[in-house]
């Protein structure tokens, strides 16, 4: 998909906006020296704001305590192999939730979107897990969900703080990624809806073949986003007790009063969501600049 | 014999306000009839009736003799004998163009794939767009974007075909070439009701027209004698106003 508008915009003879075809190359030239300057000046006051920031933290009488706390070398050795491999879990979790939550939101928010009296009691249904789950602090729900379900002792379900962790997670987040998709279906126009139910397609058919693929296309930003966010809340579980990522750092806190397991965990987590927001960034302006280009 | 479609007093309103109103219309086999009048007299809402994409609120509609307004009706399977093209084309944008047309015939009817392929690439070819088989959407002029939505509904082998301005959203040297493929529509014997703002075309295809005016079937009669002899006042004045535009 991408590579058919991408396509469109390069090979379009008359393209007014290619650079290839302004008369001179002044304008281009200037403007490249433009963004040099800009470029230096932001990372010089960068530097500066950075310095101040460092100065002002380490002239702190408590710092040499701090550091001996939170940033200790030897301790970030020692932690760091636990830390690790639960943070590897942490990854795991999110990897098989975010599947499952993109698919069950999906079928959630094409339930919404049915219409009819026929529909009522499913879309209904929907619309109330949706607005209870929405209601509930994500915390509280894997408090109720991970303590209280295995409690129950129900036979043929698994009691595993993993299992419901990670259940707890698609419960809540497919809630709020069902209102994404949801707004995605709303955003494509009412006559695509009405063009296949005319070619005599079912309302499930119409939202399968027409309405969802456009809408997802839309939202991909939004999606994304998701990731984001849900790439460190898989960190939550750990107080049913998972030994994820957090948890051993707790764990290696409690034993030895040092937190720079903590740091350790950041560290990772930052490496795997600095990059994803990143790219998520780099794709909304993409798909922004696509769709200037095409005039959608 | 029943006619192939036949309106007897439809009646329908958007939150109080009337936009059909005891609309008496029978259409027979291989009829085409045009429905003409100012935007906003009904016609869209007319077609759009037929094809029970808008609920009517009063009267009945039949196709063959049955009433397809019926509660216990699948509106799927009525409107897989029926086609219909709208003024905005309302192409898939996310399909090429041999996707947009074999949706319906693979999904809906139960044609092969290769069948439905086969027969699209046909279609095609006698529209002379073989060659954007595989183009998307947004590729297309607006006629062609126009004449792959009638492929797209010629495609699922209808009975009848409703057309709802076709020509409204194209460029005037655009407009010819949709208008020859409903001219070859009905040389071919197809069924067909036309809402249209092209009186010249009106004159030439239609057997009947029918010149609505606020949700009512003011004056129905043969092209001929509908624009050159109209009875009512109000006609008369739409033509008028046609004439002086220079459209007639």
């Amino acid at each position: 998909m991408a590579k058919r508008y991408g396509s469109a915009l390069t090979s379009s003879p008359n393209d007014l906006r290619s650079p290839g075809l302004w008369p001179t190359r002044r304008p281009r030239q200037r403007m490249r020296e433009e963004g040099a300057r800009s470029a230096l000046i932001a990372a010089a006051s960068t530097v500066v704001v950075i310095a101040l920031a460092l100065w002002w933290i380490l002239s702190s009488e408590a710092w040499p305590a701090v550091q001996k706390q939170f940033f200790n070398p030897t301790n970030f050795r020692e932690v760091w192999p636990d830390v690790a491999g639960g943070f590897w879990l942490d990854i795991r979790m999110f990897l098989v939730a975010e599947v499952l939550i993109l698919a069950f939101a999906l079928v959630l928010a094409m339930i919404r979107a049915l219409r009819g009296p026929a529909f009522f009691p499913l879309r209904a249904l929907v619309i109330v897990f949706i607005d209870l789950i929405r209601g509930i602090p994500i915390i509280l729900l894997i408090l109720v969900l991970g303590f209280g379900i295995p409690a129950l002792q129900l036979r043929g379900v698994p009691n595993s703080p993993l299992f419901w962790g990670v259940t707890t997670l698609v419960i809540s987040y497919s809630a709020y990624t069902a209102e994404v998709y949801r707004a995605g279906i709303e955003s494509v126009h009412e006559s695509q809806r009405m063009s296949a139910r005319s070619l005599g397609l079912t309302q499930v058919q119409a939202l399968r073949y027409v309405l969802v693929p456009q809408a997802i296309r839309n939202v991909i930003p939004a999606l994304l986003n998701g990731f984001v966010s849900l790439q460190k809340d898989v960190a939550l579980v750990f107080i049913l007790g998972v030994r994820e990522g957090v948890r051993e750092a707790q764990i290696y806190a409690a034993g030895t009063f040092n937190y720079t397991g903590y740091i350790a965990a950041t560290v990772l987590f930052l490496l795997v969501s600095v990059p994803v927001a990143r790219f998520t960034d780099w794709y909304t302006d993409r798909d922004r600049k696509r769709k200037q280009a095409v005039g959608v | 014999m029943n006619p192939k479609v036949e309106l007897r007093n439809v009646g329908k309103a958007y939150e109080g306000k009337v936009v059909l109103r005891d609309v008496d219309l029978a259409v027979g086999l291989h009829e085409v009839v045009c429905l003409i009048g100012s935007s906003g007299s009904g016609k869209s809402t007319l077609l759009k009736c037929v094809n029970l994409l808008v609920p009517i609120d009063a009267g009945d509609i039949f196709l063959d003799g049955s009433a397809i307004t019926a509660p216990d009706v699948n509106p799927n399977d009525v409107r897989q004998k029926m086609g219909i093209v709208f003024q905005a084309f309302n192409l898939f944008p996310h399909m090429n163009v041999l996707d947009n047309i074999t949706l319906s015939p693979t999904r809906v009817h139960g044609v092969s794939k290769d069948e439905a392929e086969e027969q699209a690439a046909a279609l095609l070819d006698q529209f002379g767009l073989i060659d954007k088989i595989h183009e998307y959407p947004d590729r297309l002029s607006g006629g062609e974007k126009q004449r792959v939505a009638v492929v797209r509904a010629l495609a699922t082998r209808p009975e009848l075909m409703l057309f709802d301005e076709v020509t409204s959203a194209l460029d005037p040297e655009l407009v010819a070439e949709v208008l020859g493929v409903i001219r070859g529509l009905k040389d071919s014997g197809m069924t067909m009701i036309i809402a249209t703002h092209e009186m010249g075309f009106a004159r030439d295809v239609a057997d009947q027209v029918c010149f609505l005016d606020n949700g009512v079937i003011l004056e129905k009669a043969p092209p001929q004698q509908l624009f050159s002899k109209p009875q009512q006042p109000r006609t008369q004045q739409f033509l008028q106003r046609i004439v002086e535009a220079g459209r007639l």
